[in-house]
C-alpha cells in the first residue's frame, strides 16, 4: 500500500498549492525542532524595550513586557503544532476505532456510538470545547482534552461509513469463510482499506485542530501566561490595538499552519483514489 | 417434503426458508422451502432467472445469511449463521467463489498472502498441508507462480477469478459453492473457468454447487441440475435427462430460450410477463401466471417436488 502511495504521489505534488503547503509545513516542523537555535532571544526574557516596532534586532517587534515577538512566535510553534498532531492522532485512533466497531458490528454498538457522536455534533464545536475546557479548568492539557471531545465524532462517522461499505464486500466475506474472527477480519481486510481516506481527513484536520487550540488559548481557556502560545499572543495583541505587530505575527503563524495542512490534505486526497477521497472531503466540510 | 435425506449426501438442505426483512413491508421469502443434496465428487448445477433465490440459497449454505426455517447440514454438522465469532472449523470445508472477481480479492494484500490464508485454514483443521504453497495453487489454476507477489489490480477479471478459486481450493474444501462465478467474465474466459472448477473439484473429490443462469455452460459441467423458480426448485434430475426431456413447463421455456445456431431462424420462445415479486408470490403454483400449460386448479393447488424430481400438476405422482 505504501509503495502504491509513493508511486501515485508525484503527480499530485506537482501542483503549486501542494508544493507550497508542503514547504510551509516542512518549514514549521523545522521550527518546532530547532526553535532554540533559530530564536534570537529568550521568549520569556523581559529585557528589551517595551512595545518596540519591528526593526533591526527585533524583526517582529517586542510586546508590552519587552519580550521579542519573533522568538515567541518561533517558540509558539512548539506548543501548537505538536499538540495539534497529538490531538489529531488521538482523535483518529479513538474515533476510527469506535467508528470501525460501529460499522463492522452494527446493532447496539452502532446505535450507542453513533448516538453519542450525534450528541456531540448537535453542539457548535467551539462552544462545546469551551464548556469542556472551562469545566476542566484552564490549561493547555485540558484544552487538548476539550478539542478531543469535539473532534473524534467526525472520524467515527467517516470510518463507520467506509467500514459499512466494506463489511459485505466479497473479499471480507471470503476471509470470514476461511475462518477469520471478526477482529482479524477487521484488522486484515477492513482497516487497511479505510486508512487512505482517514489519512486525508487527519491531514485536513491538523489545521482545524491548531485553530481550535489557539482559539481556546485566545479565550483564556488554554495556555497560561507567560507561555509563548499563538492564541494567547493574539489575545494580548488585541489589548494593544495600535501595536499591530503583537497580534499580526502570531496570527500569520496560525494562518500559514492552517493553510499549509489544508493544501497538504488536498494533495493527499487527489493522490489517493479520487472518487472515495473526494466524498470524504465533502463529508468533512459538511460536518465542520 | 418429508423425503428421507440421502445418506451419502455431503450437503443436505432440507425444506429451507430464507427471508429478508425490510422495514414497513412484509418479509420477502427469497428461498421458500428448498430441499437439495450434493454428494462428494458431484457437480450440481443450480439454474434460474435473476432474483429467483439462487444466490440467497448459496449464501445460506455458507452461513452468510441466516435461515428462517428448515435445516442445512454439512456432513452431519448443522450450518449455523456466521456471527462475530470465527467460523466453526468443521464448516471451513465449505468454501465459496463469488460472482464479482473485482470485489473478491483484497486490493491491499498480495495475492500470495491471501492464498496462504486458505492454506492456514486447512492446516488449522488438522489437514496435512506440508509443501502446499500459494505458488503451487496458482500453477494449478493456470497462472504463473510469480503472481503470488503481485496485487489483485494487476490481473484481469478471469485471472482474478482463478486467484479466488485458488484461495478457496487452498482451504481444501470438501464442498465448493460457486455463486455465478462466470457471469462477470468475458465469453472466452467463461467456459475455461467453469471447466477448471469442475476438474479441480472432481479431482479433489469435493462436491461442487455451481450456480449460474447460463444453461449452456451448466449443461457441460454439471452431473445433476436443479431448476429454481421464485424461491422453489421446480425440477431436478440428471443433467442429460433434464436436457433431453424437460418436464416442467418452466424448464421447457428456459431451454427453448437458449438461442440455437441451427440456421433455421427460430427465435427463442419467450415467457409472458416478468418474474413476480417474491414478496407477494402467486397463489397455488408460483409459475401459473406465466405458464403456457396451466389448467384449472393451478392457481389453488401447490405442487410439491415429486420423488422423480418435478413439481408440476401435469405429472401427478405415480400412486
Amino acid at each position: 500500500m505504501r509503495l502504491n502511495l509513493l508511486r501515485r504521489l508525484p503527480r499530485a505534488w506537482r501542483r503549486p498549492l501542494a508544493v507550497c503547503g508542503g514547504l510551509v509545513a516542512a518549514g514549521w516542523l523545522v521550527v518546532v525542532l530547532a526553535a532554540p537555535l533559530l530564536a534570537p532571544h529568550d521568549p520569556l526574557a523581559q529585557d528589551l524595550p517595551r512595545l518596540a516596532s519591528p526593526g533591526a534586532g527585533h524583526w517582529f517587534g517586542t510586546d508590552e513586557l519587552g519580550r521579542d515577538v519573533l522568538s515567541r512566535v518561533l517558540y509558539g510553534a512548539r506548543m501548537s503544532i505538536p499538540l495539534a498532531l497529538l490531538l489529531v492522532t488521538l482523535s483518529l485512533l479513538i474515533g476510527g476505532l469506535l467508528g470501525a466497531c460501529a460499522g463492522f458490528f452494527g446493532r447496539w454498538v452502532d446505535e450507542t456510538v453513533m448516538r453519542v457522536a450525534d450528541l456531540v455534533f448537535a453542539f457548535p464545536t467551539v462552544i462545546l470545547a469551551m464548556v469542556v475546557a472551562a469545566a476542566l479548568g484552564a490549561s493547555l492539557e485540558n484544552a487538548v482534552l476539550a478539542v478531543l471531545v469535539v473532534a473524534w465524532p467526525s472520524y467515527a462517522r467517516v470510518t463507520r461509513g467506509l467500514v459499512m461499505g466494506l463489511r459485505n464486500r466479497e473479499f471480507v466475506l471470503s476471509g470470514r469463510l476461511l475462518g477469520f474472527s471478526a477482529w482479524h477480519s477487521l484488522r486484515v481486510d477492513v482497516l487497511p482499506n479505510v486508512l487512505g481516506p482517514l489519512l486525508v481527513l487527519a491531514t485536513l484536520d491538523i489545521g482545524t485542530a491548531t485553530l481550535l487550540l489557539s482559539g481556546l488559548s485566545f479565550l483564556g481557556l488554554g495556555a497560561k501566561p507567560p507561555t509563548a502560545e499563538w492564541g494567547a499572543m493574539v489575545a494580548s495583541g488585541t489589548q494593544q490595538f495600535d501595536m499591530w505587530w503583537m497580534g499580526v505575527f502570531p496570527g500569520l503563524a496560525i494562518l500559514t499552519v492552517v493553510l499549509a495542512f489544508n493544501f497538504l490534505g488536498d494533495a493527499l486526497r487527489d493522490a489517493l483514489d479520487p472518487s472515495t477521497a473526494r466524498t470524504i472531503g465533502a463529508e468533512k466540510e459538511r460536518v465542520a | 417434503m418429508t423425503r428421507q435425506p440421502d445418506r451419502g449426501a455431503l450437503l443436505s438442505v432440507d425444506d429451507l426458508v430464507v427471508q429478508y426483512r425490510r422495514p414497513g413491508a412484509p418479509p420477502t421469502r427469497a428461498v421458500a422451502g428448498v430441499s437439495l443434496e450434493v454428494r462428494a465428487g458431484e457437480v450440481v448445477g443450480l439454474v434460474g432467472e435473476s432474483g429467483c433465490g439462487k444466490s440467497t440459497l448459496a449464501r445460506a449454505v455458507c452461513g452468510l445469511t441466516p435461515s428462517e426455517e428448515g435445516s442445512i447440514s454439512f456432513d452431519g454438522t448443522p450450518v449455523r449463521p456466521l456471527g462475530v465469532r470465527r467460523r466453526d472449523p468443521a464448516l471451513t470445508s465449505i468454501q465459496m467463489v463469488f460472482q464479482d472477481p473485482y470485489g473478491s480479492l483484497n486490493p491491499r494484500r498480495r495475492v500470495g498472502a491471501q492464498i496462504a490464508d486458505g492454506i492456514r485454514t486447512a492446516a488449522g483443521r488438522g489437514e496435512d498441508v506440508d509443501g502446499a504453497t500459494p505458488e503451487d495453487l496458482l500453477t494449478r489454476v493456470g497462472l504463473p507462480a510469480d503472481a503470488a507477489t503481485r496485487y489483485a489490480q494487476e490481473f484481469s477479471g478471469g485471472q482474478r477469478q482463478r486467484i479466488a478459486i485458488a484461495r478457496a481450493l487452498a482451504a481444501r474444501p470438501r464442498l465448493l459453492v460457486a455463486d455465478e462465478p462466470i457471469s462477470a467474465l468475458d465469453a472466452s474466459a467463461q467456459l475455461h473457468v467453469a471447466r477448471l472448477m469442475r476438474s479441480l473439484a472432481v479431482e479433489s473429490g469435493a462436491g461442487l454447487l455451481f450456480i449460474s443462469h447460463d444453461l449452456s455452460v451448466v449443461r457441460l459441467i454439471a452431473d445433476r441440475i436443479a431448476v429454481m423458480y421464485l424461491g422453489q426448485i421446480v425440477e431436478t434430475g440428471i443433467t442429460a435427462e433434464v436436457w433431453d426431456n424437460p418436464r416442467h413447463p418452466y424448464t421447457q421455456a428456459l431451454l427453448a430460450a437458449i438461442p440455437q445456431p441451427d440456421g433455421a431462424g427460430l427465435l427463442p420462445a419467450e415467457l409472458p410477463g416478468d418474474i413476480p415479486d417474491p414478496a407477494a408470490p402467486p397463489s397455488g403454483c408460483r409459475f401459473h401466471p406465466r405458464c403456457p400449460r396451466a389448467f384449472d386448479g393451478c392457481d389453488r393447488e401447490v405442487p410439491l417436488l415429486s420423488d422423480d424430481g418435478v413439481a408440476c400438476r401435469l405429472y401427478p405422482a405415480a400412486a
